[in-house]
This record gives structure tokens, sequence and C-alpha cells, in this order.
């Protein structure tokens, strides 16, 4: 049998995890590798995926953590990476995580992976709720009827993890058991079969399911192997799916699940009847609308508002910002340069108005990291609980008339931490047209925390404006998202989630989660303040940036603003917050009245996105629809400005 | 003896205008017809309408008839959009066509295929016929669309209608399989049964998809 454990070349072994989202791969992951982990792009895909070394019995192993997957047969990006790497990462062990309480339901993947000739190791995790639930599973027999080691566990409590790390050291693949199929499927899958004479990773019986279910990626790997005899196969394919008629899809799954069904008669017993407890009692009134919206205010209230914007931006900020660097960092490095730098330009470059230490990285570190650490740090924890999908559940029909459905909570949410990373999620949702809307309320309405942190304490001084500024953006998102939905052409979405229980939060996931986002976030952005500086600097030292401000001189009086408020937008675009923070300026020194204010703030919110922003948009969506999607917002930043100024003119709201 | 095409056409919209509209007649012109018009003149010997001067009333055989009628176009309509998946005006033409087809026993089997509608696709009752009476007195269970179902109702999927074959695989894949027992908890803001130990929330387009096999009480 050519199993893939023949073509292992590099002395470490392999270990790879897969199984459904939310069984808990994550924490078994970090569980067998301790300390040491690199989460990074799977190469060519977008799909992060994690990668630790681990130790057992004095040998060294690298160990894989896969993004969720439900079934070798994949639809999602995530689910292709998944099994990408099982075809070609040629894994020693495969650790196959199920959930006990849904045994019956994931057993059907393990099949798969047993009938693909891949040497699998089975971990039914979570037996601790399993057991309070009243369900009882018999763990040796069921190794015994699947003829591969199978553990039970409950890797949150590390119950289950030595004789895990046994079966990885003594795992030994071979020997696996078939499982037999209806008469007339296992007549088909042997017709495919003898036609297959290539070296494949997968065992011939999976290579000619997956081609009876029409996959098109092990197609292609067919035909690259087979070469001038894969006509040959795809005729005697065809002839079995017009032979049959029906969907081989619903065939091949309900024979898995009757085989799976047998397998299970023996093994599991469930108690009769049991009280709901408290976490479930919890998880239903949040996707009760009279108790879920409510129990969402709550968490906006004191996730975002009270830990984010009061924690966060406010006592975080203020002593990092205010004490560390305005009273310690700063003179100090200003001190240094005035003694040994004599060029001026230097001088201006490092410790000036837009030098980079002391803008740049003043910015980078002071404001916005508390700023988003803070936001990424309680993200993290919305969805380590497993409150995410209840929320897209409860926003599902609201999110309908704007074209979109309750999965696009998620990046939304995720906007107001930094839309950039945002934007960048957005490709998990399923349709294009999705994608586009998502991306362009997020370019449009969505702040950023940094910039969402400088407004609040911009406008909270003024009694009303807030009011105004929460009604706007809130109207100019509801208004442009249903005229989207009428524009965009493309497939309607459709709703369909699980909803995972709901659980308390890991303390190490939620750290880890934490972590990778705030990696990435200074990876890619802090480059960006440093750019940013070096160009207000060059703008300043060249007087390109006069230009540019007398360039908008025009659009900003016609919004009934001072000049000096063009050079706020302009640093807007460097990062969101920069111009927010301009206008800061500008307040304290009195030199707006709360209606300029308002109408500077709304048309910021509104505004171009930060460049960081633009160049994901551009990487993500193209340029054509990026350009578009820039001009569309910018126009309209500016007419909604416009128009506010004249309807608070006219109707003296604000003075 | 059966009545021409035309003369059940007449028949159909007259016994919707009396008995479902609740009118005690209806007048020619409303119905675009003369008083010697063929039809008419057929309906009018079988003794199953009367016509008095411009008014046309319907005789209690004709009541009879005339339900027959309806129902086999109700169920022709349900066939074709249901299952041959016809559309619009379109299915409403083929469905004229084809109720003349549906003679008594042919009705009958689409109904029992069709397992006893109880409406057409635009909303209205389909009259009951014998099968239906039947099929209620033996109790027999239902296959009904998820949307149809109680929070707290129980049965057991039956198929899968969706015809975008990615969506079917993930609802499979989901463990969302015909012969799975499922439990239905909320219908609003969506869709939420259970199968098993695990939760899931799909819209009402796709709930719609879902075939369930209740449980006969």
């Amino acid at each position: 049998m050519a199993g893939p454990q023949a073509k292992v070349k590099d002395p470490g072994r392999k270990i790879v995890l897969v199984g459904n989202p939310n069984v808990g791969k994550s924490v078994l992951f970090n569980a067998l590798t301790g300390t040491y982990t690199v989460v990074s792009n799977y190469p060519g895909t977008s799909v992060a995926v994690a990668r630790g070394q681990c130790e057992i019995d004095g040998r060294r192993y690298q160990v894989l953590d896969t993004p969720g997957m439900y079934s070798l047969l994949p639809i999602t990006e995530e689910e292709r990476v998944a099994r990408e790497i099982l075809l070609q990462e040629h894994a020693d062990t495969v650790v196959h995580v199920v959930d006990a309480r849904n045994l019956e339901r994931m057993l059907p993947m393990t099949l798969q992976l047993v009938e693909a000739g891949l040497p699998v190791v089975l971990v039914v995790n979570i037996m601790d709720e399993a057991e309070r639930l009243g369900i009882h599973i018999d763990i040796p027999l069921l190794g015994e009827k699947l003829g591969i080691p199978v553990i039970g566990a409950a890797i949150g409590r590390k119950r289950g993890l030595a004789e895990l790390r046994r079966a990885i050291a003594g795992n030994r693949p071979g020997g696996q058991a078939v499982f037999g199929y209806g008469f007339e499927l296992e007549g088909d899958i042997e017709a495919v079969a003898r036609c297959l004479k290539g070296t494949y990773t997968l065992h011939p019986r999976a290579v000619s399911l997956l081609l009876l279910q029409r996959d098109e990626e092990v197609r292609e790997l067919v035909r690259g192997q087979e070469q001038e005899r894969f006509p040959l196969v795809e005729q005697v394919v065809s002839d079995i799916i017009f032979e049959r008629r029906h969907d081989l899809h619903l065939r091949i799954s309900l024979e898995r699940k009757r085989v799976c069904h047998g397998l299970l008669s023996e093994v599991v017993r469930q108690d009769p009847d049991r009280k709901a407890s408290l976490g479930e009692r919890l998880a239903a009134w949040t996707i009760n609308p009279w108790t879920g919206f409510p129990l969402l205010v709550a968490v906006l209230y004191f996730g975002l508002y009270q830990f984010v914007g009061q924690f966060g931006a406010g006592t975080i900020v203020d002593f990092v910002e205010g004490e560390l660097f305005e009273g310690y960092v700063n003179p100090w490095l200003i001190r240094q340069a005035e003694s040994w730098l004599p060029w001026i330009w230097l001088k201006e470059l490092l410790v000036g108005e837009y030098g980079v230490f002391t803008l740049g990285v003043r910015y980078a570190v002071a404001l916005v990291l508390p700023i988003v650490g803070t936001f990424f740090l309680f993200f993290s924890i919305m969805e380590d609980v497993g409150y995410f999908p209840r929320l897209a559940m409860l926003v599902d029909r609201i999110f309908k008339r704007i074209g979109l459905n309750g999965r696009a909570v998620i990046p939304m949410v995720l906007g107001f931490g930094c839309d950039t990373m945002a934007t960048m999620v957005t490709r998990t949702l399923e349709t294009v047209r999705e994608r586009i809307i998502v991306t362009l309320l997020l370019a449009l309405a969505v702040p950023c925390s940094a910039q969402l942190g400088v407004i609040l304490g911009l406008l909270s001084g003024v009694p009303g404006a807030l009011a105004v500024w929460t009604a706007c953006i809130v109207l100019v998102f509801l208004a442009v998202g249903l005229l989207a939905a009428r524009v965009v052409v493309g497939d309607q979405p459709m709703f369909y989630m699980e909803l995972p229980p709901l659980r308390l939060p890991q303390v190490r996931n939620v750290l880890v989660k934490t972590y990778s986002r705030m990696q990435w976030y200074f990876l890619e952005i802090f480059p960006l303040f440093i750019l940013a500086s070096v160009m207000l600097w060059a703008g300043k030292m060249t007087g390109a940036l006069q230009g540019l401000v007398r360039v908008m001189d025009p659009f900003v009086r016609a919004l009934g603003l001072p000049e000096e408020v063009a050079a706020a937008f302009i640093f807007g675009f460097f990062r969101r917050d920069f111009g927010a923070a301009g206008l800061y300026d500008l307040q304290t020194s009195g030199l707006l009245s709360p209606r300029q204010l308002t109408v500077a703030a709304v048309t910021m919110t509104l505004f171009v996105p930060c460049v960081a922003q633009f160049l994901m948009m551009k990487k993500e969506r193209g340029w054509k629809v990026s350009l578009g999607i820039f001009a569309l917002v910018t126009a309209l930043a500016f007419i909604v400005g416009w128009v506010l100024n004249r309807v608070l003119l006219q109707t003296g709201w604000l003075p | 003896m059966t009545p021409s095409n035309k003369a059940e056409d007449i028949l159909e919209t007259l016994w919707i205008a009396i008995v479902e509209d609740g009118d005690n007649s209806a007048s020619l012109d409303s119905l675009r017809l003369t008083a010697d018009d063929p039809g008419l003149r057929e309906l009018e010997e079988q003794a199953l309408v009367e016509i008095k001067g411009a008014r046309l009333y319907l005789r209690p055989a004709g009541q009879e008839a005339g339900q027959k009628i309806v129902r086999r176009h109700r169920l022709a309509e349900r066939l074709m959009m249901d299952i041959l998946n016809l559309q619009g005006d379109d299915a409403n033409a083929k469905a004229c066509e084809f109720e003349h087809l549906l003679n008594e026993g042919v009705d009958t089997k689409i109904c029992t295929l069709l397992n006893h509608p109880a409406t057409c696709p635009h909303g209205r009752p389909i009259p009951p016929g014998e099968c239906c009476r039947q099929a209620r007195r033996a109790g027999e269970v239902g296959v009904v669309p998820l949307t149809e179902l109680k929070p707290g109702q129980e049965g057991e999927i039956a198929y899968l209608a969706t015809r975008d074959a990615k969506k079917m695989q993930k609802l499979m894949s989901l463990g969302v399989l015909p012969g799975s027992r499922m439990r239905l908890s909320r219908r609003f803001p969506s869709f939420i049964f259970q199968v098993g130990n695990s939760e899931f929330a799909v819209d009402e387009l796709l709930a719609r998809e879902i075939f369930i096999r209740l449980n006969s009480a």
C-alpha cells in the first residue's frame, strides 16, 4: 500500500491535528507544544496555520494545527488548506480531534481519514462535558472497531495527554479497518479504483470516492498522475454518476452515517433526561431577541466602552503617553538630538513636529497600541466564549436588508478594532458581493478603535455633539448598506451556522489569540507609522504639505470649517486617528465651534480610510473596486459633511 | 360524461367566485361569456349551472364538480413549482393545461406524491380529496418543511431540497443529514434546531429547503 508514511525524508516527524471547528484542536496544540508557536499563513494562501515543536520519548516532532474542517471534501478556503496539508505534508500521525458530545456527527470524517490510508489517532475530546450530559462512551471498544488508537480526553484538564503521547510514539500505521459500504457503492468504487494506476498520497479507494463526488482538485491531481489514461477514468466516473442519477454526495454521506451508526451502537450510551445547566440557559438568552439585544448592549458597554474606551484609551494611554512619553522619553530624546545633531533636517526627521520618534513611534506605541491591544483582548475573549456565532444569528435578519448575512458581523466588529485587519478578514465571507459591501462599509462608516478613542474624547466635552455624530454615522451606514444591497449584483446570501455551546474562556487560548493579532498588527502597521511620519516630514520640508493644504482649502471652507482642518484631513489618510488627533489640537486651542467640530468629526470618520486599509483593499479586492470605493467614500464624506453643516446652520442645534 | 376543457375552465372560475369569494352568482359579463357559449351550454346540459338572465348560478352538482376541478388545478400548480421547478407565468400556463389530465385517480396519486398539500403556491386552500381524509384518519406521518414546525416539535430530517450542491454538501458535512432526529427550538430571529447535541441556526430560505418527517401522534 502506498501510504504517506513511506515518503518521510527529514528526520523531524510530523503530527497534523485535524477536526471540526470548536473541538479543542488549538488547546491540544498548545498542550503538546508548550510555549513555542509560530502562527503564519499557509504558503500561497491567506489562511493562518500554527506550527510548533514537541518532544516525546526523546524524539522531536513538528506539530501542525490545521484550520477547522468538516469533511475531506472542502468548501471554504480554510478547509481547502486543511486538506492540502493532509495531501502534501506527509504526516507521520494525523490526530483527529472530535467532540465526545457529537461523536456520531464527527465520526464520518474519521472514516474518511482512515479510508484515505492516513495514520490516524482519534482523540475523543471534551469527555468531561459529555459525562456531565450523561453520555457514556466505551473508548477501548471504539478503538477495536475502528482499528486505530482511540483516546478519551479532556485536554483542557490535561486528561488523556499522556495516553496521546504514548499513542503518537507507538503509532504503527497499517492494519486499519476497511468499512464496507452498500453493494452498489462498493462496485462503483472498485470500478474507478481499478482505472487508477498513478501513485497517490491517499488510498485509491479515497481518491475514487472523491472523484465520484466531483472534487475539482482531486480531478486535476488524477489528470496529472494518469496522463493519457485520464479520459478513460473520467468516462468511468461520468458513467457511474449518470447510472446512479441521484446525488452521490448524499448517498455516500448516508452510507457513512449508517456505518457510524453501526460502529457506535454498543459504544455510546446516553442517560435519559437531565436539567439545563446555567450555561445552557445563558446560551438560550443570547439568541432570544428580547434578552439577546440587552445582553449585546451590556457586552458592548462593558467590553468596548468601559474596557477599551475608558481603561485602554483612557487610563493606559494617559499613563504611557502622558506620563512616560511626554514626561520622560520625548524630552530626553529631544535633548539628545539638540546636543548631538547639528543638522536641522535630521533633527526634524527624528524628533521634530512630524519626527519618526516624536510622532511615529509615540503614536504607534503610546497611543494606538494600548487601544488596539485592549480591543484585541476583548475580541479574543468573545471569540473564545463562542459569542460571535450567536451574535451573527441575532443580527442576520437586519444584515439581510443590507445585502449581507449574519456572518458579516464578525469582520464588522473587528473593524471597530482595526479596519485594515477587518478588511483582510472579509475573505472569510462566502460571496464576492458580500465581500465588496463589507469592504465598502468598513471604509466608510466603521471607525477603528484608535479613531473612535480620539473622537469620543473629542466630542464628549461638547453636549449634543456625540449624539449628532452617532446618528449621522448610523444613518450613513444603513443608507449606504441598503443602496449597496440593491446596486451590487451577485448571489443572495444564505445563513447557516453551527452554534457552539457557550463556555468559559481559556486564559491561554485568549492570550495566544490576542498575542498573534497584536504581532500581526505591529509587523504590518508599525512600518506604516514610520513611513507616514517620514512622508509628513518630507512634505513639511519641501512645502508639498502646504500645497496640498491649499488644494483642500476650498472644500474645507465649503463645509464651514477653518483652513487648519485641511491639514488634519491629510493626516487622516496616513492614520485615521492622526487626523482625529489633529482636530483635538485644534479644539484645545479653541479654533473650532461645537458645530464645526461635529461636522469635522463626521467628515473625518467617513473620509478615506488610512493608507494601510487602502493597500489592504487593493490587495483583497483589486485596483478597480478599491479605487471605486475610495472615490465613493471621499465624495460621500464631503457631501454628508456639507449637508450636515447646512442642517446645523438652519436648525441651530449646535452653536 | 366529462366536461370539455373550456367548460371546466368556466366552472373553475365560477366556483372560485361563488364558493371562495362568497358571491351568490356571477354575471356573464364578468366571466366574459355570452349565453350561447358552447362550454356554457355544455355545463347547462349537464345540470351543473343555471343561467338566469345575465347571471350564472351554481347548482349543487356543479359545486361538487367545481371543487374537484379547483383541487386539480392547485395540485397541478404545486407539481409544477415544487417538483418540476417551473416558476411564474410559465408554471401557471402549464398548470392550466395539466389540470385537465388529472382525472379521477391521477389526482389522488399526485396528491399522495405531494404528501397531501393544504395550500397552493399562491396560498389558496386546496380542497381536500378522499385520499387526504383517509391519510388524516390513518394518522400518517407528514413531511413538511422546517418552516412549518413549532418550537419544541421534533421530527426526522426527511430530505434536503436545496438546489445548490455546495449548500447541500455543507449541510451534510455539518451533520444535517436525512435520517437524523432533530428538534426545533426557535423560529425567530432564525430557525434554530438541535441535531444530536449540536445546535444549528439557518435562515428562512434554507429552512424551507429542509424537509422534516413529523412523528405520528
